[in-house]
């Protein structure tokens, strides 16, 4: 497996904002990597490094084995997908998507082709005469993956790409790019907020917090073993059981994680965990119930499926769960 | 637009507004009417008759051509010094953020904003004390100072319009400086920087404050017609040139005003 981006111990401070800071890396070749975090925690500086337009105040980036650390943008093998697409306004969709190409020398007739072929590949074939402004933003998000593509980057970042564009385009787009991208075979790093477009599209996911990357793996871990609280907060809700609880329960960590979705209404049968406490709340949300249980005063969520009745508020409840899905979490 | 409902405007209004217009075209007119009068020393009213003979004597006389050339010629260089200051000042105000940056915007458009007496003497007393002895160069700079403003207030408004994420597209898409510069930028601030060459252009034509206090011994057009109002002598020439000073400097504003009407306003073409 040959790396396509390293970061070692990479720091972007901005002034007395350490907007990346001491972040190691190592995206493998061909991967749909994700680095998921909320705005402001570094990861669009993360890629905004990748592409050069940021440079490292500490630390060293490779760029499949080479070093990037003072290598501008133009002599990167790296294209970007931008957040607000910066499709040239004054240039047709065609001369758009050329635009690498032409500046490299490359021959009028066979940019055009090229040009064309990857128009064709973004599902747009015959749009190159038009302009940006005639474009729907679903349409103007393809032009710049063509845009970006026709150059065949080794690695493509995108910046939140699929940000402006309503649900259902999103989810279309969300689909396409991952077929695009097994397609194609080159590495994808991908940076959005969106907890859900990460678990769905990447291989692996960095989650963000602060500058720093909190946990980096597979979007089960993610998901099933938040290894910090911010991290089972941010990424799908899960319950963080204090240390409290956690002494009841006969846990060592200061902290642990509970999926909403892994705890049941019910009695412990063999070997389960169990928690008593009060119903103090509950949401219909479609196929499931979430039912908030106050548990000596810590308020858990429970997914409890829409088929089971709920215990009206202020009835007496046991919740159990099995002690696997309890995932014992580091401090912050 | 129009207003549906009060599209009559009360006589009264009409007539004041049609006085307005007339006041300040109607002595246009007259200029442009005393151009064909056969009287070479006096305006009299209605003149006793007309003639094109003026016409041939302006191209005939050599103080016409001379102030002519050196106007045309401090016209140009200023403008050009001014398209490319001003067009370097636009960008590094409107697309980096640096400590002072407003208070350079500021004194950038100072100067128009300053009387052109203001300028003139602050130059003059300039130059004096450095010992440049006035020549062609010191009316250059004098008009460059407002010519570079006029530039500047086009470009920067157009800059403002450019995302920043466009000059990284093209980077990133593997275009160094020179060729973001030259197949991004230029094609996005074109029609400005030809709006504002045009007004910079049309400034300098007809400037006469700080040309009298920057020139030496040569005078630029508006400066050799001032001289010539004072002198009884083929008093129509003056007309004829000063229709000529009409046209060159009426095209390029309308050429700049069809330029960027659908864009941004042009700044400072009230000075």
């Amino acid at each position: 497996m040959t790396t396509a981006v390293l970061f070692d111990n990479v720091s972007r401070y901005f002034g007395a904002v350490r907007a990346v800071d001491r972040v190691n890396l190592d995206i493998v070749e061909g991967e749909f990597f994700a680095m998921l975090g909320p705005s402001g925690s570094g990861k669009t500086t993360c890629l905004r490094l990748m592409a050069g337009f940021e440079q490292p105040t500490g630390g060293h980036i490779e760029i499949f084995g080479e070093t990037a650390e003072g290598v501008p943008p133009y002599r990167r093998s790296v294209n970007t997908v931008f957040q607000d697409y910066a499709l040239f306004p004054h240039l047709s969709i065609l001369d758009n998507v050329a635009y690498g190409l032409m500046v490299k020398g490359i021959g009028r007739e066979e940019r055009r082709k090229a040009a064309e072929d990857a128009l064709a590949m973004v599902k747009l074939p015959g749009y190159g005469a038009r302009r940006p402004g005639q474009l729907s933003g679903g349409q103007r998000q393809r032009v710049a993956l063509a845009r970006a593509l026709v150059n065949k980057p080794k690695v493509l970042l995108l910046d939140e790409p699929l940000g402006a564009l309503d649900l259902k385009l999103r989810e279309q787009m969300q689909e396409e790019l991952k077929t695009l991208q097994k397609s194609l075979g080159i590495t994808f790093v991908f940076v959005t907020h969106d907890q859900g477009e990460a678990l769905s599209m990447a291989d692996r996911i960095a989650v963000f917090n602060e500058g720093r990357i909190q946990q980096l793996g597979r979007p089960e871990e993610v998901y099933n073993q938040p290894k910090t609280r911010f991290v089972a907060d941010f990424v799908g809700s899960s319950n963080v059981l204090s240390t409290k609880l956690c002494q009841t329960l006969g846990l060592k960590a200061p902290f642990a994680s509970l999926r909403p979705e892994a705890i049941a209404i019910a009695p412990a049968s063999n070997g389960a965990l169990s928690l008593a406490g009060t119903i103090a709340g509950q949401s219909f949300l479609g196929a499931t119930n979430r039912v908030v249980v106050d548990v000596e005063g810590a308020r858990i969520a429970v997914a409890s499926p829409a088929a089971h009745a709920v215990p009206s508020i202020g009835s007496p409840v046991t919740i159990s769960f099995a002690a696997r899905d309890l995932h014992p979490m580091e401090d912050a | 637009m129009r207003s549906e409902k009060s599209n009559r405007a009360p006589v009264g209004l009409k007539i004041a507004a049609a006085g307005g217009l007339a006041f300040m075209h109607v002595p246009i007119l007259l200029i442009f009417l005393y151009a064909f009068t056969t009287e070479e020393k006096s305006y009299q009213f209605p003149p006793p008759g007309l003639t094109t003979q003026w016409f041939g004597v302006a191209w005939d006389r050599p103080d016409v051509w001379a102030a002519l050339t050196l106007s045309v010629k401090v016209a140009s260089i200023a403008t050009a010094t001014a398209l490319v200051l001003g067009t370097l000042c636009a960008a590094a105000v409107s697309q980096t953020r640096f400590f002072g940056r407003e208070t350079i915007s500021l004194l950038v458009i100072l100067p128009i904003a300053l009387p052109g007496i203001i300028t003139g003497i602050a130059l003059r007393s300039a130059f004096s004390m450095a010992d440049i002895p006035f020549s062609f160069w010191t009316i250059v700079l004098g008009h460059a100072t407002f010519c570079i403003v006029v530039v500047y207030n086009n470009a920067v408004a157009r800059f403002r319009r450019i995302s920043g994420s466009l000059i990284e597209a093209s980077m990133d898409l593997g275009a160094d400086g020179f060729q973001t510069f030259r197949h991004v930028i230029l094609p996005n601030i074109g029609t400005a920087l030809l709006a504002g060459g045009m007004l910079a252009f049309a400034l300098s034509f007809d400037e006469v404050i700080v040309t009298t206090f920057t020139a030496g011994q040569q005078s630029t057009l508006p400066i050799w017609m001032l001289e010539e109002l004072i002198r009884p002598r083929q008093r129509p020439v003056t007309n004829v040139v000063a229709m000529i000073v009409v046209v060159v400097t009426f095209l390029p504003i309308l050429g700049a005003y069809y330029l960027t009407r659908d864009g941004d306003q042009i700044a400072g073409a009230g000075k």
